[in-house]
């Protein structure tokens, strides 16, 4: 049995080459998924690595460190872009869970309900990660695999997730059946970018908790482009044929029909609200 | 690799220091640990309280460099070099955590108080924040913290007081008046401990040196089984000392609440009939037994294939799972008055449904746990409970003991709801500890707890009701069938008290209602609040809307004119020439009815004006409950002496579930003595010292136990006056050693010690008393008296259901209650608000599934956020056999939640939901029928 807490990455990624271990952090899904077993053999704590903590902004690019926490991503100062994940991140589980719950074990968990997927991929967002043979980044639509599976080898860690810097608008809904501490039934996030003309110049909607990995809606996004901002045009443009990538199942929260229906509904509202947060800015 | 830690054992163990509450300390635990249990088992901070192990329920909260964070989820080693505070340490340093403290006794917030040290260390972080704090605010930060008792809305006002946000006038603190003892809202006396974390609960109470025993489990609803190697599993862990199963048990390898009933094996014998039935049960060491993987313990199944619902198992090929219950009908329950087809016959309107609910888990955040010790030949069990002397019985017989030899003591009961009244851990601990010779303990998991202990029956209804068209009910047809699980529990009480309650409080002459109790390969269903009652309440009362609205009749109309009055037969044919208050509730949400409505079709206009989907609802139910057991004995005792020093001690066996018999009894006894409340010392319960005041169970403590705490006052007040020889009306007044009684301008002290030896117990006088209800057997066709005591409730509510999502969000809810007469108008309203809240949770999301709903995140249960303000309308028309005319109210305020909610749903959109629960999807899906009608 072992249990390693080390201080740098570098240590970490040593770490892990000398054999599989569980890698914690957080502990909010390590610990539940326990069930009644004991605590695993061999764990990686990687809370105490200071540089996989903690948002910046350099040139181009934002950095949320893999450690980062969703308290501190619905705290942080940032622009109206991420105001969607910032929403996803009031809503993961509870005040515990995000004080403790980071950005990284959500998407390595590769839940299909994952709180936080949606919204990073409306931003088109890149995982980043480390091993002995150096750093690699991967798009986080290839490297949530399935459900429960991702692309991450033996040895390696996720070190940061990586957000392009764009101005836009952003929105993310989530729809569950009670308050708080709810696994999601469907969740919408959205992004829009505005052109000079006012129109739209790209559009990201990507839905969760309605197909194994939450997906991207290319179809609606290419219909997006170039409509008018105002009057209602985004909302109008949703049609149901643009959900048709999503493959809604039948669980305990809801049916796969509830699911394809009221995720067209949440798709516009959330559209509409990234335009209301976009009429406040002009205000 | 020399800076990987490398342990070779699995109980290698680090140090980690830390700071807790404020001082420094060191541990050496694994470091994996959850963190949760190594401050309760190294660092003796018991105000811990674990509720689930998964980051579900907040309970074991702690602030960890000033966040509140679930300690559950937390590595010990994590919080190495860190701060960690409590609710102990917080209680006693920091100022805003004091002033939590008062408002919580003062709101009356906690209740049973398992979940309060979660809710106030997370309440302090969010006070030091510096927040400006509105309901949102709190209902954010709380969020994370589940209450099963409360319903929330004290703890929101607890805490906005606490920051000095909330207007509201001050609640009266203790009476110091002895003429205001009852009808006072005084603090719950036993809540400072739940409020400072220092309250003793089931798992709280064990010994350092108690060895550990964990029950191993049937994966399967239906398999046989053999054992494999059990000593050579024994040998690979010599932490074990001791393997048991069914041939270990000196007495029956069998229980039961019932005990013609009796049937549930403690180890299952060849045969599991539900999964997360026990098989065998493994005791040793803590740190062994705690990680021992049960996937590999030693047992050969062969799975069969199950009867999980009520048609699978009465299908010709189902498996029999009972021999002499054939069908698997275990038992039926009948009432049947006047002729059902005659008043169908003379009917003008004919209205009926099909209606059914699932398992519903109790959901108490204290899972089942406690220990057993062996004192010499007799065996003592501590441990949460509701029925300590049924528990003694059960344990005696498991034993092969006589009654007198087992002693249970309850310990501060982590919220029950009817679950805790059925042995559950009690055996397996009991049997170790015999055995042993070594106090043994026991601590359920979530998990196991929801796999194994009782659920609420489901319930599959068709009802059929006739009026004429003016509104008068002219016949009712109820059937319900009641999947009552694997074994018996309390399922022929559901079978009896759904036939009596059917109808609901109104006056009905043709009536037949049948109902059955049918055996599947799930858990036992049992008692929960209610028993059945609420389930035929969602049945009827949704038929009396769909009865208005077919004849256009106002709703609450409608109800009013059937309404049951003093003097009309009930369905048994009982007449009750006083205290029927259902009338009385109907006159009293009126108001609020007439306004709501006003509302709703304003907001309505609006909404469809502007396309919003939000569309408001309001819906009305009634319900009703008797006190007590269903025409069977059902007695209480309580005694009371005087020591020599002039103390005068309660033996009060009324178990304090939350529900605040602690403080309801002490209330009755101290008014009837005529002394004040500080005079009086709580004692119990234990089997040993405390004569048996029943179950709690039935809503029978306030009035059973009530009942016999005044009769207990009156004769210890008998026996006082005797010694000054003063008339009836003197005043008594207990001060150092002496008692002094005022009667008129007589005076007179007797000084306590002179006037008579105390006896074996330390007593110079004692009183006890016992009361039970009169109540008669029901005929072969149910009629007769099955209970003195009704009590009756109408719960108004307002909501929002959002068309396109069908997502319902609650407004506000208008109770009325006649609870005869309220002994503590502040416990009342928990009681009310509380019992609302499970009833939401029924109506809109809860449902346990056996193998898929195990745990408190797929099975869900409301939040800090899903309960409305709730305006309880407190009506008082007294009883004829209540002490001072106090009725029972635990069952009576959840029965008509759900069916208001649905009617309001209904109401809102159309939607018709006979299926429960009433989840977004199925919302959805009946206001797509209903607009394609």
């Amino acid at each position: 049995m072992r249990y390693f807490s080390p201080h740098s990455a570098e240590e970490a990624v040593e770490a892990l080459a000398s054999g599989p271990f569980t890698i914690l952090a957080g502990g909010t899904d390590v610990y539940p998924s326990l069930r009644d077993r004991p605590a695993p053999a061999d764990i990686l704590d990687i809370s105490r690595i200071a540089e996989l903590r903690g948002i910046e902004h350099s040139g181009d690019c934002w950095r949320f460190g893999a450690t980062t926490t969703w308290t501190s991503v619905a705290r942080a100062k940032l622009p109206p872009a991420f105001h969607g994940l910032q929403a996803a991140a009031r809503e993961v589980g509870s005040a515990q869970i995000q004080n403790a719950g980071t950005i990284a074990g959500n998407i390595c968990n590769a839940s299909p309900a994952a709180d936080g997927v949606p919204p990073l991929l409306s931003l088109d967002a890149r995982v980043e990660i480390l091993s002995p043979q150096g750093r690699r980044t991967v798009p986080l639509s290839d490297f949530i695999k399935g459900v429960r599976s991702i692309d991450l080898h033996p040895g390696e860690l996720v070190t940061a997730i990586l957000i392009p810097d764009i101005d836009a608008r952003s929105a993310f809904l989530k729809l569950g059946a009670r308050r708080y501490l709810v696994i999601s039934i469907a969740m919408v996030a959205c992004t829009i970018e505005t052109a000079a003309d006012g129109r739209v110049k790209a559009a990201r909607i990507a839905v969760g908790a309605c197909s194994p990995v939450a997906r991207r809606l290319p179809g609606l996004e290419a219909a997006l482009a170039g409509l008018p901002m105002e009057g209602g045009a985004l909302a109008a443009a949703v049609r149901s044929d643009h959900l048709s990538v999503l493959s809604p199942i039948d669980d305990v929260r809801a049916d796969g029909a509830y699911r394809r229906e009221v995720v067209e509904e949440l798709v516009k509202r959330a559209l509409q609200q990234a335009l209301g947060s976009a009429r406040e800015m002009a205000a | 690799m020399n800076k990987v830690m490398s342990l070779d054992t699995a109980l290698a163990v680090m140090p980690i220091a830390l700071e807790l509450n404020g001082k420094a300390v060191q541990t050496h635990v694994q470091p994996a640990r959850r963190l949760s249990e190594v401050l309760r088992e190294e660092l003796g901070c018991r105000d811990v309280k674990v509720g689930c192990n998964a980051g579900d329920c907040g309970a074991c909260s702690v602030l960890i460099d000033g966040a509140p964070v679930c300690s559950c989820t937390t590595a010990a080693a994590q919080v190495a070099g860190r701060s960690v505070e409590t609710l102990r340490g917080l209680v006693e340093t920091d100022a805003m955590a004091a002033d939590l403290k008062a408002a919580f006794e003062k709101h009356g917030a906690a209740q049973c108080g398992i979940c309060t040290p979660g809710v106030m260390v997370t309440a302090a972080a969010l006070l030091r924040s510096g927040e400006a704090l509105t309901e949102t605010v709190v209902q954010d930060a709380l969020g994370g913290v589940l209450c099963r008792c409360t319903g929330y809305r004290k703890i929101i006002d607890a805490i906005m007081d606490a920051g000095g946000v909330l207007a509201v006038p001050e609640t009266a603190g203790p009476a110091a008046d002895v003429d205001a003892i009852v009808g006072a809202p005084i603090p719950r006396l036993d809540g400072l401990p739940k409020i400072t974390g220092t309250e003793v609960f089931g798992d709280d109470a064990a010994p350092a040196d108690a060895l550990v025993v964990r029950v191993v489990r049937s994966p399967y609803p239906y398999a046989a089984f053999s054992f494999g190697d059990l000593d050579a599993y024994r040998r690979r862990h010599p932490g074990i000392h001791l393997i048991l199963t069914a041939k270990d048990i000196p007495g029956k390898n069998c229980f039961g609440v019932i005990p013609p009933f009796a049937d549930q094996p403690v180890f299952a014998e060849g045969i599991a009939r539900f999964r997360g039935e026990a098989i065998a049960a493994v005791a040793g060491d803590a740190d062994t037994v705690n990680t021992l993987d049960f996937g590999l313990f030693p047992i050969l199944w062969e799975e069969r294939p199950p009867a999980m619902t009520v048609s699978d198992a009465l299908s010709p090929e189902a498996a029999q799972l009972h021999e002499g219950r054939a069908g698997n009908i275990m038992c039926r329950g009948l009432v049947k008055k006047g002729d059902v087809e005659d008043g169908f016959a003379s009917a003008d309107i004919i209205v009926e449904g099909s209606y059914s609910t699932g398992f519903i888990e109790h959901a108490y955040i204290e899972p089942e746990a406690g220990y057993a010790l062996r004192v010499g030949d007799r065996l003592e069990i501590y441990g949460c409970t509701q029925a300590p002397f049924m528990d003694r019985d059960s344990m005696a017989e498991i034993m092969g003991l006589a009654p007198d030899m087992v002693r249970v003591v309850p310990t501060a009961c982590g919220g029950g709801f009817g679950s805790k009244l059925d042995i559950s851990m009690q055996p397996y601990m009991g049997l170790a500890a015999w055995i042993l010779k070594r106090p043994v303990r026991i601590t359920y998991s979530r998990i196991e707890s929801m796999q194994s202990t009782t659920k609420r029956h489901p319930s599959a209804i068709d009802l059929k009701i006739g009026a004429t068209r003016d509104g008068r009910i002219t016949a009712f047809h109820f059937r319900g069938d009641f999947n009552t699980g694997a074994y018996a529990s309390w399922g022929p009480t559901v079978a009896n008290r759904v036939p009596v309650h059917a109808s609901g409080p109104y006056l009905i002459d043709n009536y037949l209602a049948q109902s059955r109790a049918i055996h599947t390969h799930c858990p036992p269903s049992g008692a929960f609040r209610g028993f059945g009652v609420p389930q035929s309440a969602v049945a009827q009362e949704q038929l009396f809307d769909e009865l208005a609205l077919q004849l256009g009749i106002d709703r609450l109309t409608l109800r009013r004119l059937n309404a049951l009055r003093n003097g009309q037969p009930t369905v048994t044919g009982q007449v009750f020439e006083t205290g029927v208050g259902i009338a009385d509730c109907l006159e009293a949400v009126q108001p609020a009815w007439d306004k709501a409505l006003e509302d709703a079709a304003r907001l309505n206009a609006e909404a469809e004006a502007n396309g919003s989907p939000l569309r408001r609802g309001v819906g009305v139910s009634s319900g009703w409950y008797g006190c007590g057991n269903t025409s069977l004995p059902n007695p209480s005792t309580i005694k009371a002496g005087v020591r020599p020093d002039g103390t005068v001690v309660l033996h009060q066996g009324a178990v304090d579930i939350g529900q605040g018999a602690n403080t309801v009894i002490t209330q009755i006894f101290a008014e009837a003595l005529g002394v004040p409340l500080t005079s009086v010392k709580l004692l119990g319960a234990d089997t040993d010292i405390t004569p048996d005041a029943g179950k709690t169970s039935a809503s029978r403590q306030t009035y059973v136990s009530g009942n016999a705490a005044r009769l207990c006052g009156e004769a210890l007040r008998a026996k006082i006056l005797r010694l000054g020889n003063v008339s009836e009306q003197a005043r008594i007044r207990i001060e150092n050693g002496e008692i002094h009684l005022i009667d008129g301008s007589e005076r007179r002290t007797v000084a306590i010690a002179e006037a008579m030896p105390a006896n074996a117990e330390g007593y110079v006088l004692v009183a006890e008393a016992s009361y039970d209800p009169p109540t008669s057997p029901l005929d072969k066709n149910g009629q007769g008296n099955p209970y003195a005591v009704f009590g009756y409730a109408v719960h108004v509510v307002e909501l929002d259901v959002d068309l396109a999502l069908g997502t319902v969000k609650l407004k506000k809810f208008t109770a009325a209650h006649d609870v005869g007469k309220a002994i503590n108008p502040m416990l009342v309203e928990g009681q009310v608000q509380g019992g609302i809240a499970q009833g939401v949770g029924l109506a809109l999301m809860e449902e346990f599934i056996p193998g898929r709903t195990e745990n408190l995140h797929d099975y869900l249960i409301p939040t800090f956020g899903d309960i409305p303000p709730i305006e309880t309308i407190i009506v008082e028309t007294g009883d004829a056999h209540g002490p001072y005319g106090a009725k029972g109210l635990g069952e009576h305020v959840l029965i008509p939640t759900a069916p208001a909610i649905l009617n309001a749903i209904r109401h809102a959109s159309g939607a018709k939901i006979h299926h429960l629960p009433a989840t977004p999807a199925k919302v959805r899906a009946a206001i797509r029928a209903a607009q394609q009608k």
